[in-house]
């Protein structure tokens, strides 16, 4: 029959660009575009337990900070880690008072954590111990590199708002020839003698040493502007030899999975479970892609969370092949007994996915950190699997009907 | 398939269960050990993974210089592996940490940092917060769902006897911590979501088959109804959990530590939650519709 082969043609055609398709798809995932890596595995972004590092959780100590103080602190933590060199590092705001701090990669935890040290607070303190102005009222400073009596040295040069410009003038006329001093949490960083009365808002720090030394303290006064102060609620750090043991196990642990699941669909299955193989090396395929396009981070539990998904993904193949089976067993013809099994399976499939998802969407909605990574992954598993279990099986199913696998035995039938 | 006539017996298992898991609780407790075995993220705390890398006792190596330090008089410190340590302490400093480190670094030899495989340090505030969020997220998934099935069944009944076998598994899943000492972490909460989410989806799928069937049932035979669509589902039932069992086994063996102490709960859990959604939810159905005397109808 003329008809029948230009079918056969065409879904020869079909099925061979499917394939094609799932390989493209598959390449990119595992390679990634261009230099980049763009939308491969490389380029997923890695939680700090899988490639080590250090995550602190800070609160700051005062009941309903404004947005602004909170990003205030949010850049002086990213500018200390900037200065620290850890260039990786994420500072992000989580919840009303919380700030969440990723450090990828480091070594030492401890030291990082010192390195942050988020609980700066600035004070001029006068002789009697009284404190005469905060971190609060300092607008800038900077370290400048002044000319005295043919010595160049570094000094600092501060500047008030205009209540710390009130203070400090009264401050000065009070204290002139005594010395003020200036603490950071409540240790004297320097403490300088008062020459003359400043009126004008402004403050010079003198003697403070090097040229290094007084843009590091100028960056901490800055940093100590602050109008509250930072306490750490939680901190979490994994060695680099653990991550990537972690790592190196769970992506051998997903792919070893992966390879028994392909083969048990295709002994239980036959010709269905080839098509649902095909249909899983896409999912696969997609999920580390849409990893990788929304650079979300992927942690530990999110791992466990996709090889869990793989599992869950060939369910609902197994929900439609098990109907597209017992239709067969009625009687039904192959093409209609396909149609009826995609068909019939679909309100079980759909309700299931979709408390399912429930779940996730709790979870990503309630949880933080690593919490989130895996509601992420478990809910894009879920969408993704949808796709591939109800759209592409079938497409590839019908072709392989055209192309002549008719023997209902081959799909199921007693 | 008779599994509504046995449906006592089903019961009478999972109450068993349930039951060894809950007294493993007090048992735990009245030994010392806490009623679980909470992690610093739910109880608050500092953790430390050192790889000491040579033979060493607890007791008399390890336990002197940890009190000494930290001022923890019970510090709780067990072994990792060979040559492994895990020093859990009350909340220290960072400051503390480093001492700590440096203190074993010197005894020991270590080698730079590399061999602090692991530190954590949860402050009592977080630690409350995380077991309340824990239980929040659970409940408000469950009635979530209890809402959604009720809406998609057009049934209050298929609602609750889809939701209350998740507590069922819920149970057992904490069995297996509470006998089985498995640490209670942030894993803890996303392995218990993960099974409610697993063995609903496959609770909906026996429904969905009773809610098919029904269309077409005789009238009054509810008993007959209901295990034709559970026998109807069985294979795919299994199936599924095998696909799912195979992918958390090879991680359970392959993984490190962690990955364990994630994987071994799900083994259960999707076990319990298969068991479940089979001999559990389908018979509690069976007896929400006799309890409220319903003639079964054919009008959904």
């Amino acid at each position: 029959m003329k008809g029948e082969k230009t079918m056969k043609v065409k879904s020869g055609l079909i099925l061979f660009l499917v394939v094609v398709l799932i390989g493209l798809t598959g390449g990119a995932a595992y390679f990634g575009i261009g230099e980049k890596h763009f939308l491969g595995a490389q380029n997923i972004r890695l939680g700090l337990d899988l490639q080590g590092g250090v995550n602190i959780v800070y609160e700051a100590d005062k009941q309903n900070p404004t947005d602004e103080e909170m990003s205030a602190a949010i850049e002086m933590i990213q500018g200390r880690l900037d200065r620290g060199n850890y260039t990786e590092a994420e500072v992000a705001r989580e919840g009303s008072r919380r700030i969440r701090v990723d450090i990828p990669g480091v070594e030492d935890p401890n030291k990082a954590i010192e390195d942050i040290g988020a609980t700066a607070q600035l004070q001029f303190i006068s002789p009697e111990g009284e404190v005469i102005l905060t971190g609060n009222e300092v607008k800038d400073a900077r370290r400048e590199v002044v000319n005295d009596n043919g010595i160049t040295k570094a000094v600092v040069a501060l500047e008030f708002n205009s209540k710390g410009k009130e203070a400090f003038a009264e401050a000065t006329e009070k204290y002139l020839g005594q010395v003020i001093m200036i603490a950071l949490d409540d240790t004297i960083i320097s403490a300088p003698k008062v020459n003359a009365v400043i009126t004008e808002g402004s403050a010079v720090i003198d003697g403070v040493g090097t040229v290094e030394e007084a843009d590091e303290l100028a960056a901490r006064i800055k940093a100590g502007a602050l109008p509250f102060k930072l306490t750490p609620l939680q901190s979490k750090s994994v060695g680099a030899k653990l991550g990537v043991s972690a790592l190196e196990s769970s992506l051998k642990a997903g792919l070893i999975g992966i390879i028994l699941v392909l083969l048990f669909m295709l002994v239980v299955y036959r010709v269905p479970g080839l098509a649902a193989d095909l249909a899983l090396i896409f999912y696969c395929a997609l999920v580390v892609i849409i990893l990788s396009a929304l650079q979300s981070t992927l942690t530990l539990p999110g791992v466990a969370g996709i090889i869990l998904s793989v599992g869950m993904a060939v369910d609902a193949n197994v929900i439609i092949f098990a109907r597209i089976q017992e239709e067969l067993g009625a009687g039904k013809t192959l093409r209609a007994a396909l149609d009826a099994g995609f068909k019939r399976a679909f309100s079980a499939i759909l309700d299931g996915n979709i408390t399912t998802l429930i779940a996730a969407g709790v979870l990503y909605w309630m949880g933080t950190g690593l919490i989130k990574s895996f509601a992420q992954t478990l809910g894009i598993g879920i969408l993704v699997s949808m796709f591939t279990a109800l759209v592409v099986t079938r497409i590839i199913l019908k072709q392989f009907v055209n192309l002549g696998l008719k023997n209902p035995k081959l799909y199921g039938a007693k | 398939m008779n599994i509504i006539a046995k449906r006592k017996i089903w019961f009478t298992v999972s109450i068993i269960l349930i039951l060894a898991g809950l007294l493993a609780m007090p048992i735990n407790a009245m030994m010392g050990n806490g009623i679980l075995n909470f992690d610093v993220e739910f109880a608050g705390g500092t953790v430390m993974e050192i790889n000491i890398g040579q033979d060493f006792d607890i007791t008399n190596d390890i336990k002197p210089v940890v009190v000494e330090i930290t001022g923890d008089e019970n510090p709780q410190i067990s072994r990792s592996g060979e040559q492994g340590v895990v020093i859990k302490t009350k909340s220290i400093d960072s400051e503390t940490r480093t001492k700590l480190y440096d203190a074993l670094k010197e005894k020991y030899n270590l080698d730079g940092m590399n061999d602090l495989l692991n530190v954590d340090d949860v402050s009592p505030t977080i630690s409350t917060e995380m077991q309340l969020k824990a239980l929040q997220a659970l409940l408000i998934a469950s009635i979530l769902m209890l809402i959604y099935i009720t809406f998609r069944f057009k049934d209050w009944r298929f609602g609750l006897a889809a939701v209350l076998p998740l507590i069922h598994d819920v149970l057992i899943v904490l069995a297996v911590y509470s006998i089985g000492r498995v640490p209670v972490n942030n894993s803890f909460i996303a392995a218990i979501l993960t099974i409610v989410g697993y063995s609903i989806n496959d609770t909906i799928v026996v429904f969905d088959r009773i809610r098919e069937n029904r269309k077409a049932a005789k009238k009054g035979d509810l008993e007959g109804l209901i295990d034709r669509s559970i026998s109807q589902t069985i294979v795919r039932s299994i199936n599924t959990s095998v696909t799912t069992l195979l992918t958390i086994t090879v991680l359970y063996f392959l993984g490190v530590q962690s990955i364990k102490e994630f994987a071994l709960p799900l083994i259960v859990g999707i076990i319990a939650g298969t068991y479940s959604s089979i001999f559990i939810a389908s018979p509690l159905w069976y007896e929400f519709q006799n309890f409220h005397k319903k003639p079964f109808s054919k009008t959904a």
